[in-house]
């Protein structure tokens, strides 16, 4: 018989440490939040909390469409830039067409994401440039491109139809539309990664590119399409974006790709691929929602949020690597003994 | 011999050469279902080739192949595997982040009909199913990543019975495993062989191949040597029929003084990979290191060359012990590794001769402020590269348009010009044409000649026969024999290197 | 003799002297200064091109070693936010009482160990070059942030100004030109004719081969990111003299150029190929292309979106070239 013999026993809680990092970041949370609330009784009240919520929903659309290209082994610097772009030409769309309806303000926002995170699809999977280097270029392109349509004007509240302002104010069965929509997105796409063949396949491409291909998978589609549903995803938050702050500008969610990567890796999807969850990426968003949030409260200047963005990812990357690291070295020592 | 419509495949005087190189030539095999079909040979025999064109990856240049009688062509990996071959490797080719039951299923697994929904419930039930009649204990929920070798193995095999494998090929599936998982193979590759599966084993180890297979077939040098059902007979006729040539291509090792030790590792260890490793190796010697694939005898030299320092044990350069801890110490003591992966390891492919030639020694041509002296450093290639009949249109050429033979005289030249007091050679003719073979060794024995100390890591019993002083034989990380060239013999190398208990006969 | 080294001319030497990418860089570099000149009489004044320099000598200090670092497999996305963070040490440390050359050696400093953590973090832990500066870009910047908010250090004296805006005595060249060709020839010297610079070329060709070979890699990597470091710094040095001032958002954004001029350049952003000189013409070429944007008054965020167009041309290009040239052997 297989079996796992006693001297393995480390071995295994070392995997079910890694295994469940949901479990390590909610364990994060629950303690942040004790520490946060000492210092600030405002933090734990259900207006703070909502507030949070409210105020995360945009990060983990994107943080999700990020996933998706992480988890291929590739990464998209221009979800900001795709954000600011679609939130830009369908806020001076609006604007001039005050009789949009805001459901169709949306889908435009997806159409847009869709086209432009497809050019980055092209240029990764058939122009074979490297995923960062191609996004990076997107990056200015696209943030240029929103200058250059609005001639650096910006769009304001009262240009602006109500109904399309009211569409992120608004609640649904009690329920603010903005995290609405964030569930709905993190429902569809958990779904889609756990539950249908392209899904698997994703993680397939990144766990094992070579043997993706010797089991038939066409591993220039998937990536194609990951870039294709990031940029959809980034379109949207650009419509429900320009929605919350009721207004678009040309330097809009500038630096947001940050955010966007930090809350995926932060959420345990492994920056070399093929691993991560959804659940852990929603959680990462709350961590640095939680975390942005503290840091006004407890009167730290917001000046901090870039230094503590910039040291999570590099302390959830170390920490990453070193532990896959000791996993494989008790794995190797095993498999020869 | 068989009769035809008993066989599962038949192939008939296959033949398939690469560029320099008939790895097949008029090969004979075939297979019957519910039997397990050992393949047995020397390192270079040939084996992997004949299971490439099996398995569809290499297409032959001459021969037949026939399935249930009928001729059939492989183009591709995945119009073998239509015909029901399946092939598990010595290193699995898994996803590591996905289940033990999404691996066995990746590329057909079960959806819903109509809403193509992965049916998991079905997924992890007909995975517990296969794991379960192949008796592995193993749930189909477990991530990949973490299992053992052996383990992923399992996986391998419940993954070709997903898709109804009705030939089954194990290339050195037992390598990595300890000696309970290598058991619990068999058991299961009996099993198989019960169902009716057909199964090609290949595995150096012959006390394996002779427990587990009703026939075997020896091939030689790209030859088929001939089949034998197991009852009838012997390890010692078929070590016969694996190395059966005479000794025609003789080996110019000249006599030398043989003087003091100047290498000397003493009980050399590297947890899962060897144990307990001790030789010495004297001024002017060729000590030959002999063994088979997976007998870890480039673990051992890349130890001693500190690419990857053993975890335990000494080693002892002219009489002193020294810490070696990386590749520029073990130069410093005048040490150097000619590793057998010249493209990867010995060369830098997009960089001239020069450049190549020069590359570990790059500091003595720096001047003043780290100033390459560029003419120095070309009479310095130029004189090794002429010393070792480099055949090139100038020094500027580029290593990656030069051929095997001149591409190892490249790799050689850069080592001598290091100008070593021991070499360690990995393979140093593997894949190199004739001309280019005899070159190599007429220049280790004048280099020994000169007093050099060499270590000679070779799997062709000939080369070790013929150019080595004495030699040390390596089974599974443990040395199991030492000759002197007078006491060995090719039979007596042979047993020693698939764990044959030692006869003086 | 069968290695004829100096009887055969090499033919890689005479096609390569042909078809080299530094000659289609002079060529294009040659019509953006007749454009140019089209759009302003004045652009071809001797005056007006030197002070043309000014505007990308800081970029330029930073390209030199991100040149290296592609070249040896490597990339540096932090460059930028390290120039922030250690020009904000430096001004803040001036703003604190402390004696500007001292407040700038200390900046030098800072700049020297970003890059040295980079290089830590690269080499010993292994980290690929490209995570770990995501994440020290982001780290970088938010410490120049923390230590100087919105705030702006001004009233630098004029001496240290002069480093930015002076000029070479009575003549019409600029410091910040001379400090670059300084650094250019240095950095020029280094890779392509000193024993440095050749094993840089070989670890980004084969990093194996490199350690098969007794090649220190990783204190090679740990150089270059201390070098590159360094020079960021010194680039925040001079912009902030030429400005006069230093804000936490100081050179946002520069690491698209410099990469953008060093692959323009024609340094493989795979690693192991690319020349200085190269580096250079691409280098003034899109510092000319800039300028003349300028000169119609093209916004900088647009002339970022063409930079950025002219990236992935850049990449593009060879690899269609390259297809073609198998296609047409084929």
């Amino acid at each position: 018989m297989v079996t796992v013999s006693e001297e393995k026993k480390g071995r295994s809680l070392l995997l079910l440490f890694a295994g469940v990092r949901e479990m390590g970041i909610s364990v994060f949370i629950v303690f942040l939040i004790a520490a946060v609330s000492l210092r600030s009784p405002y933090f734990l009240t259900v207006d703070n909390l909502v507030y949070i919520l409210i105020d995360i929903a945009i990060l983990t659309i994107v943080a999700i469409g990020e996933t998706l290209v992480i988890l291929t082994r590739s990464i998209d610097l221009s979800v900001a830039s795709t954000l600011a772009l679609s939130g830009m030409i369908v806020g001076m769309t609006i604007s001039k067409h005050q009789g949009i309806p805001p459901a169709v303000a949306v889908l435009m926002g997806l159409a847009i994401g869709a086209v432009l995170g497809s050019v980055n699809g092209l240029l990764v999977a058939k122009g074979r440039i490297p995923p960062i280097i191609a996004t990076l270029g997107t990056l200015s392109i696209y943030r240029g491109l929103v200058f250059a349509i609005s001639g650096g004007a910006w769009v304001d509240a009262h240009e602006m139809p109500r109904p399309f302002v009211y569409l992120s104010k608004n609640t649904t069965l009690g329920i603010p539309n903005l995290v609405l929509f964030a569930i709905i997105v993190a429902i569809i796409f958990y779904y889609f990664l756990n539950h249908t063949r392209t899904g698997r396949e994703i993680y397939a491409v990144g766990s094992n590119p070579s043997a993706a291909r010797v089991v038939g998978i066409r591993v220039d589609r998937i990536l194609f399409l990951v870039y294709l549903l990031s940029g959809t995803l980034a379109g949207m938050a650009g419509v429900l974006w320009i929605s919350r702050y009721a207004s678009a500008q040309s330097d809009t969610a500038s630096g947001f790709e940050l955010q966007a990567i930090a809350a995926t890796v932060v959420g345990g999807v492994n920056i070399f691929g093929g691993s991560g969850t959804l659940p852990g990426v929603v959680l990462g968003s709350l961590l640095m929602g939680i975390i942005v949030n503290a840091l006004n409260l407890i009167r730290i200047s917001p000046f901090w949020k870039l230094a503590v963005q910039g040291f999570i990812i590099l302390l959830a990357v170390v920490s990453d690597a070193l532990l896959s690291r000791r996993l494989q070295q008790a794995g190797a020592s095993e498999g020869a003994s | 011999m068989s009769d035809m419509s008993e066989n599962l495949l038949e192939l008939k005087g296959i033949s398939k050469s690469f560029p320099g190189v008939q790895a097949l030539d008029n090969v004979d095999f075939d297979l019957r279902p519910g039997e397990v079909h050992a393949l047995v040979g020397e390192n270079g025999a040939g084996k992997s080739t004949l299971v490439k064109v099996i398995t569809g990856v290499h297409q032959p240049d001459a021969g037949e192949i026939r399935f249930q009688g009928q001729p059939v062509t492989f183009p591709n990996p995945l119009v073998a595997q239509q015909h029901g071959v399946a092939a598990i490797y010595q290193e699995p080719t898994l996803f590591p982040d996905l289940s033990v039951g999404e691996n066995i299923f990746i590329g057909h697994q079960p959806v819903r009909p109509m809403t193509r929904r992965m049916d998991w419930k079905r997924l992890y039930e007909r995975a517990g199913e296969l794991l379960n009649a192949l008796g592995v204990k193993l749930d189909p929920r477990t991530r990949v990543r973490g299992l053992s070798v052996a383990q992923q193995q399992m996986v391998e095999i419940a993954k070709a019975l997903s898709l109804n494998a009705r030939i089954l090929i194990m290339d050195e599936p037992t390598s990595a495993l300890t000696l309970r998982d290598v058991e619990d193979l068999f058991r299961i590759t009996r099993r198989l062989r019960e169902a009716g599966t057909a199964i090609v084993f290949i595995s150096h180890r012959l006390e394996e191949a002779f427990e587990l297979a009703d026939r075997i077939t020896v091939l030689r040098d790209g030859h088929y040597v001939g089949t034998r059902p197991v009852p009838s007979t012997t390890t010692d006729e078929v070590i016969q029929m694996m190395v059966g040539r005479t000794l025609d291509t003789l080996f110019p090792k000249e006599e030398v003084e043989i003087g003091e030790v100047m290498l000397r590792v003493e009980g050399l260890t590297k947890e899962g990979l060897f144990h307990d490793v001790s030789f010495e190796l004297r001024r002017g010697e060729i000590l030959g290191l002999a063994g088979l694939v997976g007998a870890r005898r480039t673990d051992v030299a890349r130890a001693i060359f500190g690419i990857s320092p053993a975890d335990s044990g000494s080693i002892w350069v002219d009489s002193r012990q020294v810490r070696i801890s990386n590749p520029q110490e073990a130069l410093a003591l005048g040490i150097v590794y000619v590793p057998e992966d010249r493209q990867q390891q010995g060369l830098v492919l997009p960089m001239d001769i020069t450049q190549n030639i020069t590359l570990p020694i790059l500091r003595e041509f720096a001047r003043r402020g780290g100033w390459l002296d560029n003419s120095a450093e070309r009479e310095t290639a130029q004189e090794f590269a002429e010393r070792l009949d480099v055949r090139a249109a100038g020094l500027w050429q580029k290593v990656q348009q030069l051929s095997g033979g001149n591409q190892q005289k490249v790799v050689l030249a850069k080592w001598l010009a290091a100008r070593p007091h021991i070499l360690i050679l990995d393979e140093p003719t593997r894949g190199i044409d004739v001309g280019t073979k005899a070159a190599v060794h007429e220049l280790m024995s004048k280099l020994a000649g000169q007093g050099m100390s060499i270590l000679m890591i070779s799997s062709e019993l000939p080369e070790i026969l013929g150019m080595s002083d004495r030699i040390v034989v390596m089974y599974e990380g443990r040395v199991t024999a030492h000759f002197t060239r007078q006491e060995a013999t090719q039979e007596k190398i042979m047993a020693a290197a698939t764990g044959q208990p030692f006869s003086n006969s | 003799m069968t290695v004829k080294a100096r009887a055969v001319p090499s033919p890689s030497i005479l096609s390569g002297l042909l078809l080299r990418w530094e000659w289609l860089l002079v060529v294009l570099l040659g019509i953006a200064c007749m454009v140019n000149a089209s759009l302003s009489p004045y652009f071809l004044d001797v005056h007006n091109l030197f002070d043309m320099t000014f505007h990308f000598m800081e970029r330029s200090l930073i390209a030199l070693p991100m040149a290296f670092i592609i070249i040896s497999g490597n990339i540096d996305l932090s460059v930028a936010s390290n120039l922030g963070m250690s020009t904000i040490i430096m001004a803040a440390s001036y703003k604190a009482g402390l004696n500007i050359w001292l407040a700038m050696l200390l900046g030098l400093a800072a700049g020297a160990v970003g890059g040295l953590i980079n290089g830590l973090l690269v080499a010993r832990v292994r980290l690929p070059s490209l995570v770990v500066t995501l994440g020290t870009y982001a780290l970088y910047r938010g410490v120049a942030f923390v230590i100087l908010g919105d705030l702006v250090v001004t009233g630098f004296p004029s001496s240290f100004t002069a480093i930015g805006q002076g000029y070479v005595g009575h003549t019409p060249i600029p410091v910040p030109l001379v400090i670059f060709a300084f650094f250019a020839v240095l950095f020029g010297l280094l890779l392509h004719r000193t024993a440095f610079g050749r094993l840089v070329y070989a670890v980004g060709n084969n990093e194996t081969a490199c350690r098969f070979s007794g090649v220190a890699v990783d204190r090679i990597r740990i150089i270059l990111f201390t070098l590159s470091g360094l020079m960021s710094a010194l680039a925040g040095v001079v912009l902030s003299a030429r400005f006069g001032s230093a804000r936490p958002n100081i050179a946002l954004g520069f690491e698209l150029d410099v990469i953008t001029a060093v692959v323009l350049g024609g340094v493989d952003i795979n690693g192991g190929q690319g020349t200085m000189p190269g580096v250079v013409l691409a280098l003034f070429l899109i510092g000319v292309v800039r300028y003349g944007m300028s000169l119609k008054n093209v916004p900088g965020q647009i002339q970022n979106t063409l930079i950025g167009m002219l990236l992935i041309v850049a990449i593009l290009l060879p690899q269609f070239l390259r297809r073609l040239a198998s296609r047409s052997r084929a």
